[in-house]
């Protein structure tokens, strides 16, 4: 279905990352949540798989357009609200 | 031991983050608001307990969900979905780029994107059930890592890990879905 494997480096001898392993990784990876040396081997992987790149980006991308888009704006009223209603909860245990 | 009257100084700044959760799980500002502002309230109370120094905003989070699930949750009639459909990794991208893998290009790529407006985004967050969207929250809109959302959700890492992958794969055929109906977006035979 894709060109998976086609362009991207053999596995060597220090175990270096394939592109099914890669994407594997890409979720634990944009979240930060690999080893230190499991990024490296990714990263590795990455410096020279340009296919697996274009999909890391775009991943990437999607991710940052979802939180982006996601955002409400507080209504004043609303934080107004909530100060007032600590105060009183403020005074309440001072009395 | 954390000072209750640093509460507002400490705490405040979290609001349009736990607003924003708050209206993807309750759909209208009102309820949203009520239960941020009950949030707060519960927070402020607890405040003396809370070890300062460690994470605020998960244990903000944490007395969020839990309002959630004792106010809102327990409040609906409707028999809730709980399971999403299982799709395959990269949904979105393999249906852009094409069968025939051809490259989208960036700028094409960047013209889809900018279709998905914040009302599609919210609403195909929205579509997800309950337990899936709040994971998907808190991991792509707050940022949290999986150890934090275990702790804010109260389950194992691994149901965080999974939770997340169906998660995600749903919000990516909901975008699809979106972009198919409104029409920029191509059905691809696979």
């Amino acid at each position: 279905m894709s060109d998976e494997g086609r362009t991207a480096p053999p596995s060597g001898p220090w175990g270096a990352m394939d592109c099914a392993e890669s994407i594997h990784r890409l979720y634990d990876y944009l979240d930060g949540e690999l080893t230190d040396e499991r990024r490296r081997e990714l990263e590795a992987h990455l410096d020279m798989c340009a296919p697996c790149v274009e999909k890391y980006e775009f991943e990437a991308e999607l991710r940052r357009v979802i939180a982006d888009r996601c955002r409400d704006r507080v209504p004043s009223e609303l934080r107004r609200r909530i100060a007032s209603a600590i105060d009183d909860e403020r005074l309440k245990n001072k009395s | 031991m954390a000072d209750q009257e640093r509460f507002v100084d400490d705490a405040m700044e979290y609001m349009p983050s736990l607003y924003t959760a708050a209206m993807r799980m309750t759909h209208n500002s009102a309820d949203a608001e009520d239960m941020v502002q009950e949030t707060y309230l519960k927070a402020y109370r607890a405040y003396g307990g809370f070890q300062a120094g460690t994470n605020l905003k998960a244990w903000l989070y944490r007395i969020l969900m839990n309002t959630f699930i004792n106010t809102y949750r327990a409040r609906k009639r409707r028999p809730e979905e709980t399971d999403v459909e299982d799709v395959e990794d990269l949904y979105l991208y393999h249906r852009l780029v094409g069968s025939s893998g051809s490259q989208l290009g960036r700028s094409a790529e960047e013209e889809v994107f900018s279709h998905f407006t914040d009302e599609a985004v919210k609403t195909a967050i929205e579509s997800l059930p309950e337990t899936f969207r709040m994971t998907v929250l808190l991991a792509d809109v707050e940022g949290f890592s999986y150890k934090e959302i275990a702790e804010i959700m109260d389950v194992p890492v691994g149901t965080v890990m999974s939770r997340l992958h169906r998660g995600r794969g749903a919000l990516q055929k909901a975008l699809h879905d979106f972009g198919l109906e409104r029409g920029f977006v191509e059905a691809q035979p696979l």
